[in-house]
């Protein structure tokens, strides 16, 4: 029986940290080496906790799947990273990015984990900058900054269109270093399957080497999983093919609480969907939205010809273009949050007024940039998001407007964790996307980057301290104990159970048809009876996938279709909960946009009286109701106001 | 579409590899590459065969883990792209297409089409960074950098770490992808201060993994799909030679 | 810096590189030198310059210094294409480098092959006449010198002679085309601005010795 319990410091809200700190338990230097913390995932947060880890003194080991630790997910974030410096002297401080970040995630976020993030988040800037960052500067020298959707300030730092790719090789170089030195032990290749759990303490995790297909066991003192979001349970997602939702998921079976798995955040400007074999979905900065306007036709015949390619988008007359964004929110206008942006993309594409060939597009429009700024200096602020765009749909954004449409882009769900960023698995901690603790029902634009990197620098390595403190009395973990014994058995069973069933069906059929019913379900706009339908519909679809999965070769070698299969099996539970957690929840707020639950103009209502809490849900066994748990959320230093972006 | 593949098929590290050929019709235009590989392998699974095993991750051409040498050129024939951004228009209708691992005593097949790179990460490992512990960094803007040289840092630090200069080189040289992090770290204040520890010991270390020399010809430059000139090979030259000069 | 010459490739590319900036230099002197030949149609100039050649202190100490700076750059162009021979164990099928370097890049130890065959084709006609006999002699001025001009022009009026010496030419031209700025990045001198200055230079330079020296055996086949 899980109980949650925050461990919230008491104090003043600008003081708890400092507190915290202060107060904490510390682990001696000469103790530091004789205790084992397993990292798992390379993005921002694993890679910048390992390292972190490691210059302090401890034993890490750290896992990712893929070839490189540079590989991991964190290196596509292409906009920025929020940090409240006021460098732009615009009125941004530590408060106002903890209100802004509050606020845009509809406040369904806990408030003390927020201040931190915000205070810590000049650190990282900090950090970045000595580890060799290249943001992008004046001719002072000096850093600059940009806006981003959801403020009314510019404290967004970026790196051309490729900020997680600099930030993320910043804190892989760190990696490095801390590899070099012999502190960090980096596994690659291969994929977590199993958390060990011995006395009730994360202890240990089973791994597959993914090019011998061996079954490993490692065990730590304690073990971070920053292994991501889930987003790929949609298929079509801005994530990488290889992005999971499986460590968290088996943690979730061992014990740790799974928190707000509906709230999903649909990216309002990525390429629209152009074919049946499409992979994935490719995202455009929201950055372009600081220059670009968004608009689609007022007239549906005009859209319908557009649709057909009888006319393009530079036909159309300005009176005849309805900038929807600008009409609906004045004070923000083409800087709406995503939540609210995507959601009016799909509200004008609904009522017929979409441009791409499929009906579900709308236009981003740089004429009017170009024409203030000039080509050039366009060029410069993104001139390699233009190329891509390029590349990718053959339109030369120069001179055609661009084509958008929301997609799938970030879990703000994840594992339920305390202010220590610790799971309900004592031992088991969660960071990055993985865990749920910041963005609430909704993350503001470059505040990903932030937040996992925030975890990784300057939360765990204080508060991994406080638990270890205690575990300096237990020696080595034994690997051979029964649990792991156990653990490696389910995983070895879970996987002759796949190579079993000798189906018809390839993985991908299987996948595919889960990201329709989630997209169309439990995607932008949800409503009971289509949740009801989608939990009905995922069942028979799991129940498919056992008796009909086909995975070709074997176990014992490098197996891409059986890799997969694992993933999707758990994509298929990991689907269901998120219905039944979207169910459950009768309010829009942020990303969750319940139809039943909407004021007359069509916008999200919340409903505070009865949802202001984290919905963190246990498991109970399989085939079994998972049990809700409420940790509610009280704002002592914030007015909870209704969001309004007018 | 319709195309014939050839592609390179390799049971494992230890096992000798060979061309099979594939016939593969109904290819939409706008698939990407890896895409058609896509379509490929779900046609071999429902037949019971093995797919064709290859790297990929992000898909949108900045993770790097794409390789495959495509009809002679690294990730095929469209400039400044990675394989998962290379798309079947850039083909024509009927074409046959070689697909090969890229080859180099430095990445040993692993897989049909996957090789491994790890020996770039242990070339970084080997001084591919600043020495600044987590805490240790003064406020962000008391290191102001000139423009010019952080746009030419940042040029250098783009690199995806895909592997393609040494896979196109006549060499199997690394020294594009060595040049680019010794330079991009080179051009910054706070890199200077270890710039000669670092470019010999990745030297040393590039050397030691198996990695041909540099002959100028610039075939790594243009299929680099970031397009990293070769400019910053001058600068690792200079780097390595003020390193050497200083005993 | 022992470590730095003979360990490493990039020490090893280095001194090419000075080796082949030296040669360069050279070529220029000896261009010079030759195309007296061109402007004297009695032979005296040239005669005169290879006295001058043959005697003058500082060029008899740059002769052991310049055959160095060639085995240097010969034997550390073999070593290192040996070890580059052996990085890539398994060849691709098809490798398409047309048209992303030029065919000279790419073959610079065969154009290096092939000068030093003429080189010593080269030698033994010209240097060893000169150095061991088998010259006729000339008075000037009440000096006796050698006859070069009668020798060189006896060599050209043979036809093959010309066409191998005019294709050894051209084989020259083509590894200065790559060589001339190859040497200036490797020895890290160049950048944005400087690369393009100095590829013009090569193309330049290049064109200058095909032309330069491909002038004298077209001279005495026209003469």
């Amino acid at each position: 029986m899980i109980k949650l319990d925050s461990k919230i410091p008491e104090g003043p809200l600008a003081e708890k940290w400092t507190k915290y700190k202060e107060t904490q338990k510390l682990v001696s230097p000469n103790n530091k080496r004789k205790l084992d913390i397993i990292v798992v995932g390379t993005g921002l947060a694993g890679a910048s906790a390992a390292a972190s880890f490691g210059e302090m003194g401890f034993n890490v080991k750290v896992f990712c799947y893929q070839d490189s630790p540079r590989r991991a997910h964190s290196i596509a974030a292409q906009g920025g990273i929020n940090a409240a410096k006021n460098y732009q002297n615009d009125g941004d401080s530590i408060y106002r990015l903890f209100y802004d970040t509050i606020k845009g995630g509809d406040y369904r976020a806990r408030e003390a984990n927020v201040y931190r993030l915000a205070e810590v988040s000049g650190n990282i800037i900090d950090q970045a900058v000595a580890q060799g960052v290249p943001f992008a500067r004046e001719y002072g020298g000096y850093l600059t900054n940009r806006s981003f959707g959801g403020v009314l300030v510019s404290r967004t730092f970026y790196a051309k269109g490729q900020t997680g790719q600099q930030l993320l090789l910043g804190a892989y170089a760190s990696l490095n270093r801390q590899i070099a030195a012999g502190t960090v032990k980096l596994y690659h290749r291969r994929e977590m399957m199993d958390l060990v759990v011995v006395d009730g303490k994360a202890r240990g995790i089973i791994v597959r080497n993914l090019v011998t297909g061996e079954i490993e066991r490692y065990g730590a003192h304690a073990v971070v999983l920053a292994t991501g979001g889930y987003g790929n349970v949609y298929f079509l997602s801005t994530n990488a093919m290889g992005s999971n939702g499986s460590a968290a998921w088996a943690a979730y079976k061992k014990g740790a609480a799974f928190a707000n798995p509906a709230f999903v955040q649909i990216h309002p400007t990525c390429i629209p969907l152009h074919g049946e074999f499409q992979s994935k979905l490719t995202l455009m900065s929201e950055s372009l939205r600081n220059d670009g306007r968004i608009w689609v036709p007022k007239k549906k015949e005009d859209a319908e010809a557009i649709r057909k390619g009888l006319k393009t988008a530079n036909d159309i007359p300005d009176e005849d273009r309805d900038f929807y964004l600008e009409r609906r929110y004045p004070a923000f206008g083409n800087l709406v949050p995503r939540d609210v942006a995507s959601r009016a993309a799909k509200e004008r594409c609904d009522a017929g007024h979409g441009v791409a060939p499929t009906g579900l597009g709308v236009f981003l429009d740089f004429k009017y940039a170009i024409e203030r700024l000039g080509k050039k200096k366009i060029e410069e602020r993104y001139g390699n998001l233009f190329q891509m765009y390029e590349k990718i749909t053959g339109v030369d954004p120069y001179k055609h407007p661009m084509m958008i449409y929301p997609a799938v882009h970030y879990t703000m769900g994840g594992l339920w964790v305390d202010y220590e960023l610790q799971s309900t698995i004592p031992g088991l901690f969660v960071a990055g996307e993985a865990n749920f603790s910041d963005h609430g029902a909704n993350r503001l634009g470059a505040s990903a980057l932030m937040q996992g990197l925030a975890d990784g620098y300057f939360v765990l390595p204080y508060t991994i301290q406080n638990y270890l403190a205690d575990e300096i009395y237990h020696p080595e973990i034994d690997i051979k104990a029964k649990e792991f014994d156990e653990a490696e058995k389910n995983v070895k069973d879970k996987i002759s159970k796949l190579m079993s069933v000798q189906g018809k069906e390839p993985v991908d059929h299987f996948h595919r048809e889960l990201g329709k019913i989630m997209w169309d379900y439990v995607g932008m706009s949800r409503n009971r009876e289509g949740l009801e339908k989608a939990i009905n519909e995922i069942k028979a679809l799991r129940e498919e996938f056992w008796k009909n999965v086909r995975i070709p070769g074997s176990a014992d070698t490098l197996n891409p279709e059986l890799e997969k299969a694992g993933r999707v099996a758990d994509f298929l539970e990991l689907g269901e909960l998120m219905a039944i957690d979207a169910l459950h929840r009768e309010e829009s707020c942020g990303g969750h946009f319940r139809e039943e639950y909407q004021t007359e103009e069509g916008e999200a209502l919340r409903r505070d009286d009865q949802f202001m809490y984290v919905a963190a849900w246990e498991y109970k066994g399989e085939g079994q109701k998972p049990e809700l748990h409420k940790e509610p959320l009280k704002y002592e230093y914030i007015e909870v106001k209704t969001r309004s972006y007018k | 579409m319709k195309f014939t593949l050839k592609i390179w098929r390799q049971k494992d590290s230890k096992s000798k590899g060979k061309f099979e050929t594939y016939q593969i019709d109904n290819i939409p235009s706008d698939a990407s590459f890896l895409e058609m590989l896509d379509i490929l392998n779900d046609e071999l699974v429902r037949k019971g065969e093995e797919p064709v095993a290859f790297d990929h991750d992000c898909r949108e051409g900045i993770c790097g883990m794409c390789s495959l040498h495509i009809n002679g050129r690294a990730h095929g024939p469209d400039e400044d792209v990675t394989t998962c951004q290379l798309f079947m228009r850039k083909f024509k209708d009927g074409d046959t297409i070689w697909v090969e691992p890229w080859r180099a005593k430095g990445f040993p097949v692993i897989k049909d089409l996957i090789v491994d790179r790890s020996a770039f990460d242990k070339i970084l490992q080997a001084g591919g960074y600043i020495s600044v512990n987590t805490g240790n960094a003064p406020d962000a803007n008391n290191i102001p950098i000139p423009k010019d040289d952080a746009d030419v840092a940042m040029d250098a630090a783009t690199c995806i770490g895909c592997g393609a200069c040494v896979a196109t080189c006549k060499n199997s040289s690394a020294m594009l992808f060595v040049a680019a992090k010794v330079s991009h770290l080179a051009h910054l204040p706070q890199g200077r201060i270890e710039a000669k520890r670092r470019v010999k010991a990745m030297i040393d270390k590039m050397e030691e993994l198996g990695f041909g020399s540099c002959t100028n010809t610039g075939s790594c430059e243009v299929e680099c799909p970031k397009n990293i000139s070769i400019t910053h090979i001058a600068k690792l030259n200079r780097e390595f030679l003020k390193a050497n000069l200083d005993v | 810096m022992v470590r730095f010459i003979a360990k490493t490739t990039v020490g090893q590319k280095f001194w090419m590189s000075i080796t082949g900036l030296f040669l360069i230099i050279f070529l220029a002197v000896h261009l010079t030198a030759n195309l007296m030949i061109v402007f004297d149609d009695t032979g005296e100039l040239y005669n005169e310059v290879v006295h001058f050649m043959g005697t003058n202190p500082i060029i008899r100490i740059m002769e052991p210094v310049l055959a160095l700076g060639f085995i240097i750059h010969i034997i550390l162009a073999t070593i290192l294409t040996l070890r580059n021979q052996g990085m890539r164990p398994v060849n691709y099928h098809v490798h398409k480098l047309g048209h992303t370097s030029s065919w000279a890049s790419r073959n610079m130890f065969i154009l290096g092959l092939t000068i030093l065959a003429f080189l010593t084709l080269h030698i033994i006609n010209f240097w060893v006449k000169l150095k061991f006999g088998g010259v006729g002699t000339v008075t000037i001025d009440g000096v006796e010198m050698e006859d070069g001009y009668t020798m060189v022009a006896t060599l050209f009026s043979m036809p093959v002679y010309s066409i191998i010496y005019v294709i050894a030419v051209l084989g020259l031209a083509y590894h200065i085309s790559h060589g001339f700025w190859s040497a200036f990045q490797t020895i890290g001198w160049s950048n944005e601005k400087w690369r393009r200055i100095l590829t013009g230079c090569a193309y330049c330079y290049a064109v200058i010795i095909a032309v330069g020296f491909s002038i004298i055996p077209i001279y005495f086949l026209i003469k």
